[in-house]
């Protein structure tokens, strides 16, 4: 134990005269880890996009910071909070990276920010939707970047409301991310004077939906709300269509949906759908042209919103370290949150929870005849102000914001 | 009782024909490997990625071939993947069979498993990695487009053409073995080989035929499967298991019992998903439990 | 067959045995002191050798495959996790918890599972596993989908603190060296070679007036509690439990690291182990390539390479490994 405490003391000094003598980096260099799911179930999401996104914003910074080199490396978590949290330890540990960013399962995101917490290090969660990041589970060293449950329900729940689509029925998932998002927009549901009819939940990675599809056919409910993701709203929405249920008077509305969702499903099926997303390519001149720039290196498929949100998490992070002249996690995550974000595709502020506040869209999917071509999916119904979009601050659970 | 159970009786039968449908796939993918194991004492875990493999042909006859090959208007149509497909898929497995499996067979029977359950990680890792996890859709053919909609429920045509198909391709197969000459041999060849190999039959012939054939049945329900659910490098994985439990609780290699008990089980677990849709995913594996408990060989098997 | 050569081959290679594996833990346990390999690294890589020698004792020297060897893997990891964060009990008493856990478990699952053969066996453990894997997404303490994360490594005996990496480290190969010595002995011991009998030939072994059943049993719950014990440790060494470790994929992979390694050899889970969780970390970044490897490595090793790395060493050199 002594002995511990001695060689902890002289490591603690080595540190300290090691950090003064190489200026204000930590090992000379920014090493950025992009921490996500490179061959699993959500990879189409994020994925190896991502890491073409996060290359694209150390190119465009200029490739170096403070006069030092900036090194990506990425890690496979194939959405798995197990391997998430081991590969984050190995990139904090071993590879000495000051920044994660990614992550696009929440139980995977969840395990990383634990890791980053312990070690004092940034966490930029891009492609995680479950509230708790910044509410019940935030920490000081996380941002959450694009998209939340509270951004899905407030934005897809009030919108088919307010077309006078009142009775809903939900298909969740049975897990955490599920349960939360049928909740919240089952509020957001009865706030505006709508009915929720019922609800089944099915175990993840489900293979056959009718019998859950014919349930809430039979209950009648103008709306079928699905609660769940990636390959279970696909699932879904097929049999839907398979169903007849899609061109009845039923509205299918998946809660999280992806662009590369709809391009896996076709344009027949899904048309008219909405779905919200925290950022869409053709919505502006400079999403385009980032959009344009970004399938020329990444074999010509259009940016998700959360590969979007990977380049301008990376981005500003290194603005930060520029502005303040360290990448000590403290006083980055202080600017961070202290200086609002303007990079030509988000915009806002972040939150002391760690919640970047910007608009959200609410998307309609495109006919296959007014489809150009198959990135061309959608058009904006709806721009979301930052205010709807996000949890108040007075409702928080944040232990930043509380101060418990 | 329906009011009872809070579910109206016309909902009810609608989720007993879903069952049935899903039923359908078990039998059909059951009845493959209770073939093959009947013969050739294999647990055949590559079928789920046969399964998979079947639907995937399908999709890329459709959509990818005739760019493939600089012909970008020829489409495999529907009809022709559902011989094509098997067809593919059994010639394939007639080469396993003659270069891997074949020198296993002196061995334990569980290397047969190992071996198979290899060949199928490296089948759905190949297929993700070129056609990435989320998937395809294939679209359902004209010809079986829409439904029938009785008392305010909807049966697609297609569903009903599944069934129908599954059921056909159930009985053929059943006949086959159980009522004609050459299903005798193969019989006989189950119960001893020697003895048979003594009489003149070419025994491994039957033998690397059956196991074709079997698996042309996976094949083949992978291409029913295509225009209802996504076409995913993974679509197999998670339903071979599902199809290990039929084929125990039927009893290892009889053929009727895989058939009766894929369908029996496909309309239990359909009823699960309206009384308790969460555990509608362990409800197979609770019954199989139950089963082995009371009658160790399966409710048709014979204890061996 | 000739009694007094097979002893004498046997104390012989013994030794050669002994001395191995005595360099190969003195090596472990300077492995800190340098920089090359990474400590985490290897302490995951003692959990899963854990977990393949205990199915190893199973089906190396019982010759019973189970396919649900995850059950007890992960029921183990929930549990110690489970009194870590919530009880705050020190490291050794979260373990102990969690393999007293997967032992019970185990003790049942063989009691149902054991009056089956082959096949069935398999399959009978696989549903089972099955269960526990439900269970695990239903019950409120795993937390489903999320896991148990942030578990704390607490402090051996309540005075080493074993949030540092190197200690946690000398923690596993501790641990990872008991398990070693507990399967040797197991295996050497006389209810060893009854076991070794009934898997040559167990009419034999049952005319020979043994309760092949019970033995069966006992082999298939030891099996079980020392799968936990590595579950456990993944539990501390990750500081996470989640679905993964309850998976039927688990299953199979311990399997594979068995079959890979040699079965029936001491060495052998462990040398599978590292060989597995060394391939799965070069090619994890090369997406789907993990999977298509672990495929060929397992058509591979069933069609030229039964015997596996150690069981092809131990056969090319005589000795026992």
């Amino acid at each position: 134990m002594k002995k511990t405490l001695i060689s902890q003391v002289v490591a603690g000094a080595l540190f300290a005269v090691g950090t003064s003598a190489s200026a204000q980096l930590s090992n000379d260099a920014v090493n950025i880890g992009v921490l996500t799911d490179l061959s699993g179930i959500y990879s189409a999401i994020e994925g190896p996009g991502a890491v073409v996104a996060a290359e694209m914003a150390v190119s465009d910074f200029g490739g170096s910071v403070l006069g030092k080199p900036i090194n990506i490396t990425s890690a496979d978590t194939q959405s798995k909070a197990d391997l998430s949290s081991s590969k984050a330890r190995e990139m904090f540990e071993r590879d000495n990276v000051d920044m994660i960013v990614g992550n696009v399962s929440t139980a995977s995101a969840l395990a990383a920010m634990e890791v980053a917490d312990q070690m004092k290090r940034v966490a930029l969660v891009t492609g995680a939707a479950s509230l708790p990041i910044t509410n019940e589970r935030c920490n000081p060293y996380t941002v959450h970047w694009v998209y939340d449950t509270y951004a899905l329900a407030h934005g897809t729940g009030a919108a088919v409301v307010a077309t006078g689509k009142k009775t809903w029925f939900f298909v969740t998932a049975d897990y955490a991310f599920g349960h939360t998002l049928e909740r919240d927009t089952s509020e957001v549901v009865k706030a505006a004077g709508g009915e929720v009819l019922g609800s089944v939940k099915h175990p993840i990675k489900t293979t056959d939906f009718a019998s859950y599809l014919a349930q809430a056919q039979s209950s009648g409910a103008q709306v079928i709300g699905l609660a769940n993701a990636g390959g279970d709203t696909i699932g879904s929405i097929k049999q839907a269509a398979e169903l007849g249920i899609m061109g009845s008077d039923q509205t299918v509305v998946p809660l999280l949906m992806f662009s590369a969702d709809i391009q896996a499903l076709g344009l027949q099926e899904t048309q008219g759908m909405n779905f919200t997303v925290g950022w869409y390519w053709d919505y502006n001149e400079s999403n385009r042209k980032f959009a344009e720039r970004f399938m020329k290196n990444f074999k010509g498929v259009a940016p998700t919103s959360v590969q979007a949100g990977v380049y301008s998490a990376t981005l500003n992070y290194l603005k930060a370290i520029q502005a303040v002249g360290t990448d000590d996690s403290d006083k980055v995550m202080a600017y961070l949150k202290s200086t609002p974000i303007d990079d030509g595709l988000f915009k806002g502020v972040i939150r002391k929870d760690g919640k970047f506040e910007h608009d959200m869209y609410l998307l309609q999917v495109k006919s296959p005849k007014q489809s150009k071509n198959r990135n061309d999916i959608a058009t904006v119904a709806r721009v979301i102000p930052a205010a709807d979009a996000t949890l108040p601050l007075s409702q928080s659970k944040c232990k930043l914001v509380t101060g418990s | 009782m329906f009011e009872l159970l809070g579910v109206s009786p016309q909902a009810f039968t609608a989720q007993m024909l879903i069952g049935l449908i899903n039923g359908s796939f078990y039998a059909l993918l059951s009845l493959g490997l209770a073939v093959i194991f009947g013969l050739l004492n294999v647990i055949n875990f590559t079928h789920g990625a046969l399964y998979m493999l079947g639907a995937m042909l399908t999709w890329i006859g459709l959509t990818q071939l005739g760019y493939w090959i600089g012909m970008p208007e020829l489409e495999v149509p529907y009809l022709v993947a559902l011989f094509l497909a098997p067809l593919i898929v059994g010639a394939f497995s007639i080469v396993v069979e003659k270069t891997m499996l074949k020198r296993l067979y002196h061995l334990d029977h569980l290397y047969g498993l190992l071996l198979t359950f290899g060949i199928a990680l490296v089948l759905e890792g190949l297929f993700r990695h070129w056609f990435g996890v989320l998937g395809n859709s294939y679209p359902v053919p004209d010809m079986l487009r829409g439904g029938l909609r009785v008392n305010g429920l909807f049966l697609p045509y297609y569903r009903l053409w599944v069934v129908g198909v599954a059921l056909l391709v159930c009985f053929a197969t059943w006949y086959f073995i159980e009522r004609t000459k050459l299903g005798s041999l193969l019989r006989a060849g189950t119960e001893n080989p020697r003895l048979l190999q003594a009489l003149g039959v070419n025994v491994p012939l039957i033998i690397t035929l059956t196991y074709g054939a079997g698996c042309a049945l996976a094949a083949f329900a992978g291409v029913l499967a295509a225009p209802i659910y996504q076409v995913t490098a993974v679509m197999g994985s998670e339903l071979i298991i599902v199809v290990f439990a039929v084929v125990v609780i039927g009893g290892m290699g009889s053929i009727a019992g895989s058939i009766l008990t894929g369908l029996g089980l496909g309309i239990v677990e359909g009823l699960t998903k309206v009384f308790y849709p969460e555990a509608s995913s362990v409800s197979i594996f609770v019954i199989m439990i139950i089963v082995l408990l009371l009658k160790p060989a399966g409710l048709f098997g014979k204890v061996r | 067959m000739n009694t007094t050569t097979v002893t004498t081959a046997t104390s012989n290679s013994m030794s050669t045995f002994t001395k191995l594996s005595i360099v190969i833990f003195v090596l472990l346990a300077l492995l800190p002191f340098q920089n090359f390999v990474y400590d985490l690294f290897m302490m995951k890589v003692f959990c899963f050798a854990i977990f393949a020698a205990a199915l190893n004792l199973l089906l190396g020297y019982a010759g019973l495959l189970s396919f649900g060897h995850a059950a007890f893997f992960g029921s183990a990891s929930y549990v110690t996790a489970h009194a870590m964060k919530e009880w705050g009990v020190t490291p050794e008493i979260g373990l102990f918890i969690g393999v007293i856990c997967s032992t019970a478990l185990g003790y049942v699952f063989g009691y149902l599972a054991i009056r089956r053969q082959g096949i069935y066996f398999a399959m009978i453990t696989l549903a089972l596993a099955q269960i526990i894997y439900f269970l695990a997404t239903q019950v409120p303490f795993t937390n489903g989908e999320d896991g148990i994360q942030g578990v704390p490594r607490g402090e051996f005996l309540g005075l080493i603190d074993l949030s540092p990496s190197s200690h946690m480290y000398w923690f596993s190969l501790g641990v990872f060296a008991l398990a070693f010595l507990l399967v040797m002995r197991v295996v050497r011991s006389p209810f060893g070679q009854v076991l070794k009998s009934i898997r040559e030939n167990e009419p034999r072994a049952i005319s020979l007036g043994y309760d092949v059943d019970r033995y069966k049993l006992m082999a298939f719950t030891i099996s079980a509690g020392l799968a936990g014990l590595g579950g456990g440790l993944k539990a501390l060494v990750l500081q996470l439990a989640s679905l993964t470790d309850v998976a039927w994929q688990m299953s199979g992979e311990a399997v594979l690291m068995t079959i890979l390694g040699g079965i029936g050899t001491l060495w052998g889970p462990i040398a599978g182990a590292a060989v597995i969780i060394n391939l799965q970390n070069y090619l994890a970044n090369l997406g789907g390539w993990s999977t298509i490897a672990t495929g060929a490595i397992f058509v591979v090793c069933v069609l030229a390479f039964r015997r596996g790395i150690v069981g092809e060493i131990a056969h090319r050199l005589k000795i026992q490994l």
